[in-house]
């Protein structure tokens, strides 16, 4: 038995009390934090690397008994759904840790272990086949989160947090009512796979549905829960807004394929065209609010939220194209995402300003950074050749085929989408220098090329050849849409 | 041969990297020999392609498998066939063309930029690296076998264009431009990639044989959920695709802006090639629209509005790249109507000979700035020729053959579409016809007026240099007199260079449309749409076609366009101001372009923001954050209160202790009996 995913979970985990234990020395906390984000990624290299992709089911599964009383196992594996998240939160993690590194001077040890804990946390998540492991993870990792905004956060960070909060909190309660029905329906198991093979009335299933829908829902967020997004990225360091929009916004959406879509798939098919309007509005309308934005943060929260949009559209048109092009959408959005964010980052701490107002002509003094920028406003604009493309690309040629208007509507993001990130990057980077503050901008350091080379360089790869990430998915995809395929009742 | 058709792409790309990341240290003639000598590989490497072509040889086949899902397969390969061979030769000319002019164009381009813009250290090299990187997207364009990739290429010479038509971004004009630009191309990309989906959905395959394989079939299916019939939705779609890049009714406004980039690019990317990219897919799919006539008689309208409306624009400009822009739209309403006639192979005729007298008369265009010193005002200059005659040599050239009159290659290509259209049975084709008409005789008027204005006349530069205004491309010449001086030989020799098919490319007239040369390349349904085999019929040598040429309605309508242009503004130069005054509507509302851009500034943009605003102030901050939300504000005061006390700093104590204490307790708690 191999017990790779338990080292992945436990690594950053126990190597945050390393950091912790650096207490004021800020230097060996960096370096520290920095060592265990690496080796924590390099663990999960060989998840990839070793991976069958013949298999639909569970690879590098552990199993131990926790609490038997209950029947709750410590039970982990991964698929071809969550195996890739595993290694893109790894590496979002190291990206994290270089982008504090001079920039945090107030608890280094503190913080850099915070985003070591979120991070195996976020692991556990991804490979937890037990329900209650699951919700442990799920919830835990809330607590982290909370604190980095919370400590190293903007001045309304108690409103933010607090919003997060009350989103959260009723979707949690319903996901746990309906984990201890699954418990008592399925004659004490906690076994996810064993819930998917249950046979559930249609009524109950639709009452699942909805249960699970509030707790991922916020997450992803979906329209209309998404408000809490842009507040928690105003507020949250860059590193918090990184960690947030690469991965934390993913939770939800592989709750829905990991307990929705299997667990409940005629209710999922029932209340498809529910979800399909809600990601539509999230694309459209959301497309249409972050063009009018001020702030840039809260430019590229709403641009995220347009984006996850894409992302539960493919998984409610049933089609392999669409749920794959939603796996990559995720992938894709969390390099894109974290490298926008750290391109706000790195402005704000030059400036002190996130309102698109104060910049104009920064190409003038950073021409390095401009250049970044540029590229990965282009991936967010969903420019071939980038990762931002592969995702939309393969969700709107999966909605074409399902319905066309559906696919009409999707395709109007080509637009939207370059509408609002490329507006913002006339008026911030391009033009003549705009006042006395953008002239004496430098440009970016050596670390800050290295972060941002390493995600331009993901978001190239994955747009010119993303066969290896697809190919692993397969399987598991079409196993699911085979499973969701066959009713319950 | 495999090695030699990856060469093509890759030796552009090969320059524009290394120019544009380690510009700084090969410094600039680094920068322009590096991407010279890779445009020059692809060119030679080109030539023997083409020869290889002609021997018979086709190649089609795949580089790699990009991605695969849902039973589709996208691959990255090439497909070598006449139409692709003849595009790489034009491509890859007129870029060799265009780089060895922009050495002297782009010589003193610091001058362009703020003295303390960074942006501004490596500009030459930059925009070498950015005209390499184009040429390596076009011909990944016009290389590949499949849909995808040519999304692939579409979008990636949408993005260099973009980048080009901004180089100078420091200027508001320029950037306002290039994201017109982008917008608009997406627009027509939005109606690209759901023709792409349509395709991708019914026929199973975005791989060119396969579809145009299942293209009998495609053309008997109705779409499912929209009932149109499919093949004629797939067509409209994808031609939606090219009437943004091809800059066409009512898609064309990005274009006339684009002249905010350096003229290099005008000419390269904004005349000759990927504004050309519209007319080759169109021709590249000739499997599937000669299936719907529906979008054929879509393609001949949008086509004549183009040709007829954008000639008129062009006889009020006076900014002298303006004149050759709008003269560009209306040369690609031709192209678009040939593709409505279903007369592809003279589409694709027109593009080539279009390809080279544009770029003549852009580079014209620009010798003439050059020695105007970034003056564009036609207005401003007059009586050139003295002083410009390589440079009046060649543009005169360029407008003749732009005129259509005989023996230049305009004149075999124009007439060509003439005569497509004029024996196309598709609805709408008479209406083409008349624009058609009508646009030749304006064709000569503003092609002459362009020639005249600026090369002939009272030398008015003298007396604008006592002018405080200057143009708004100026940078810095200011008071005393510079006689204009011929451009260096880097700029004359690329002109004279392409001057020479700008005359003589329509000579090749009988073997490119009449002697079966595209072979299988190009499907025409011969008993539905006839034009092109009457065309045939008709033809008995280039001399036949100008004997008959010259006693033809067109010949006659061009040469008195050519007339009327010499009687105002070189016989009677004070008449265009008395008809300007006499006719104050109608040249309003050319000098305003028909209102498009207000209006689309007034109800996209403005209407776009307009929604936003409500969306985010009625929906988001409203109803949802203030009913859902902050109903419970209270909540929140209280919340904040507690909350305010945990800020210790120690918190991560907490977090570290409970995440370990949740699983120790639950474990020892739940597992105590």
């Amino acid at each position: 038995m191999s017990s790779l995913l338990s080292l992945a979970i436990w690594i950053p985990i126990f190597g945050a009390l390393v950091v912790f234990a650096a207490g004021n020395d800020k230097k060996l906390a960096r370096w520290a934090a920095l060592a265990v984000a690496i080796v924590g990624f390099l663990v999960t290299l060989p998840l990839y690397f070793n991976f069958d992709v013949t298999q639909a089911g569970m690879q590098f599964v552990e199993q131990r008994p926790w609490i038997p009383r209950f029947n709750i196992e410590y039970l982990l594996g991964v698929d071809g759904i969550s195996m890739l998240f595993i290694l893109l939160n790894s590496f979002i993690t190291i990206i994290v840790i270089i982008a504090g590194w001079e920039v945090i001077e107030d608890k280094v040890a503190q913080y850099m272990g915070a985003f070591l804990i979120m991070s195996g946390l976020m692991n556990g998540i991804f490979s937890s086949l037990d329900a209650v492991l699951f919700y442990v993870f799920f919830e835990a990792s809330l607590i982290p989160m909370y604190i980095i905004i919370g400590i190293w956060g903007g001045p309304n960070r108690v409103y933010a947090a607090f919003k997060f909060f009350l989103y959260t909190l009723l979707g949690s309660l319903l996901m746990l009512i309906a984990l201890i029905w699954l418990f008592l329906q399925s004659g004490g198991s906690f076994n996810l796979l064993e819930w998917h093979q249950l046979r559930i009335d249609m009524a109950p299933q639709i009452l699942l549905f909805l249960a699970f829908l509030v707790a991922f829902a916020v997450k992803v967020p979906m329209w209309p829960v998404h408000t809490w997004l842009p507040d928690a990225h105003v507020e949250a360091p860059t590193g918090g807004s990184v960690v947030l929009a690469a991965i934390m916004l993913k939770l939800g959406a592989y709750g829905f394929l990991r307990f929705s879509l299997p667990i409940a798939p005629d209710a999922s098919q029932y209340l498809a065209p529910l979800m399909i309007t809600l990601s539509l509005i999230a694309v459209i309308y959301i497309g249409f609010v972050a063009l009018v934005q001020a702030d840039m943060k809260k430019l590229i929260a709403y641009s995220s939220i347009s984006h996850m949009g894409f992302v539960t559209l493919g998984f409610f048109i049933f089609n392999q194209l669409g749920v794959e092009g939603a796996l990559v959408q995720m992938i894709s959005h969390g390099f894109i995402s974290a490298a926008m964010f750290l391109c706000v980052g790195v402005m704000y701490d030059r400036m002190h300003s996130r309102q698109i107002a104060d910049y104009g002509g920064v190409v003038n003094t950073m021409p390095k950074f401009a250049g970044f920028m540029v590229l990965f406003a282009m991936a967010n604009s969903g420019l071939p050749a980038t990762s931002g493309f592969v995702g939309e690309f393969m969700v709107i040629l999966g909605a074409v085929k399902y319905n066309f208007w559906i696919g009409f509507l999707a395709a109007t993001t080509l637009i939207l989408g370059a509408a609002y990130t490329l507006w913002m990057v006339k008026r911030v980077i391009f033009g003549a220098v705009a006042n006395s503050h953008v002239a004496e901008l430098s440009d970016i350091n050596s670390r800050e090329f290295l972060f941002l080379a390493l995600l331009a360089l993901c978001v190239l790869a994955m747009g010119l050849y993303p066969y290896p990430f697809t190919d692993v998915m397969h399987a598991s995809v079409d196993n699911l849409l085979k499973h969701v395929a066959v009713s319950k009742l | 041969m495999k090695t030699l058709y990856l060469l093509v792409p890759l030796a552009p790309l090969f320059g524009a990297i290394i120019a544009g990341l380690f510009g700084k240290a090969i410094g600039r003639a680094g920068a322009h020999i590096v991407t010279i000598l890779g445009v020059t590989i692809s060119l030679l490497a080109s030539l023997i392609i083409f020869k290889d072509v002609m021997a018979g040889n086709v190649f089609n086949g795949d580089l790699y498998t990009w991605l695969e899902s849902g039973g589709l397969k996208f691959a990255i390969g090439f497909l070598i066939d006449p139409l692709t061979a003849v595009m790489m030769l034009v491509v890859t000319f007129v870029s060799l063309m265009v780089h060895i002019y922009t050495i002297g164009y782009m010589a003193h381009d610091e001058e362009n930029w703020p003295d303390d813009s960074l942006a501004r250290t490596n500009s030459y090299q930059r925009f070498f690296s950015y005209i390499s990187l184009f040429t390596f997207s076009m011909l990944m364009l016009v290389m590949s076998n499949n849909f995808v990739q040519l999304f692939f290429g579409w979008e990636a010479v949408g993005l260099v264009s973009y980048l080009l038509i901004g180089f100078w971004s420091t200027r508001p004009t320029a950037i306002y431009a290039n994201l017109k630009a982008f917008l608009v191309n997406r627009v027509g990309d939005f109606g690209f990639l759901l023709g792409i989906g349509l395709v991708a959905a019914y026929a199973g395959s975005l791989d060119y044989a396969t579809v145009f394989g299942k293209a009998q079939q495609l053309a008997t299916m109705t779409e499912a959920t929209t009932g149109w019939p499919l093949i004629t939705a797939i067509c409209i779609g994808l031609f939606i695709g090219a009437m943004g890049k091809s800059a066409q009714f009512p898609l064309h406004v990005w274009l006339p802006d684009s002249m905010e980039g350096p003229t290099p690019i005008s000419a390269l990317i904004h005349a000759a090639t990927m504004v050309t990219a519209g007319i080759f897919m169109v021709s590249r799919m000739s499997p599937l629209f000669e299936l719907s006539d529906t979008a054929l008689s879509f393609i001949i309208v949008i086509g004549a509005i183009t040709t007829l409306f954008m000639a008129l624009v062009a006889i009020v400009q006076t900014d002298i790249k303006r004149v050759v822009a709008y003269s560009t739209l209306s040369q690609l309403g031709y192209m678009t109507m040939a593709l409505g006639a279903s007369a592809y192979s003279v589409a694709i005729f027109h593009l080539m000979t279009h390809a080279f007298f544009k770029a003549v008369l852009f580079l014209g265009a620009g010798s003439v700035i050059i020695a105007m010193h970034h003056e564009q005002d036609m207005r401003k200059m007059g009586g050139l020729r003295k002083y410009l005659p390589i440079t009046y040599a060649t543009v005169l050239i360029g407008a003749i053959a732009n005129a259509g009159l005989p023996p230049f290659a305009g004149f075999f290509s124009k007439d060509s579409i003439i005569m497509a259209v004029q024996a196309s049975q598709i609805p709408g084709a008479g209406f083409a016809y008349v624009c058609a008409l009508a646009a030749v005789f304006i064709g000569g008027l503003y092609s002459f007026r362009l020639v005249f204005f600026a090369f002939h006349g009272k030398e008015r530069f003298r007396e604008a240099a006592h002018d405080a205004h200057h143009g708004h491309d100026d940078h810095g010449h200011h008071g005393g007199t510079h006689e204009p001086h011929e451009s260096p030989k880097v700029v004359t020799v690329p002109l004279i260079l392409l001057s020479i098919p700008a005359i003589s490319a329509g000579w090749l007239i009988g073997s490119f449309l009449y002697g079966n040369w595209f072979g299988d390349a190009i499907y025409i349904n011969t008993v539905a749409h006839p034009a092109m085999a009457q065309l045939k019929e008709g033809f008995h040598g280039i001399f036949g076609m100008m004997a008959h040429g010259v006693v033809t309605l067109p010949f006659w309508l061009a040469l008195s366009g050519a007339a009327t242009a010499w009687f105002l503004y070189v016989k009677r130069p004070d008449l265009p101001a008395v008809i300007r005054a006499k006719m104050a509507l109608p040249v309003k509302i050319l000098e305003n372009k028909y209102g498009l851009d207000q209006f689309n500034e007034w109800f996209f943009a403005g209407g776009a923001r307009g929604v936003g605003h409500g969306l985010w102030k009625a929906g988001d901050q409203t109803i949802i954050d203030g009913v859902m939300v902050n109903g419970s504000a209270r909540l929140v005061g209280w919340f904040a209160s507690v909350v305010r006390l945990i800020q210790s700093g120690h918190i991560y104590q907490y977090a570290f202790s409970m995440i370990i204490g949740v699983f120790v307790l639950l474990t020892l708690w739940m597992n105590r009996a």
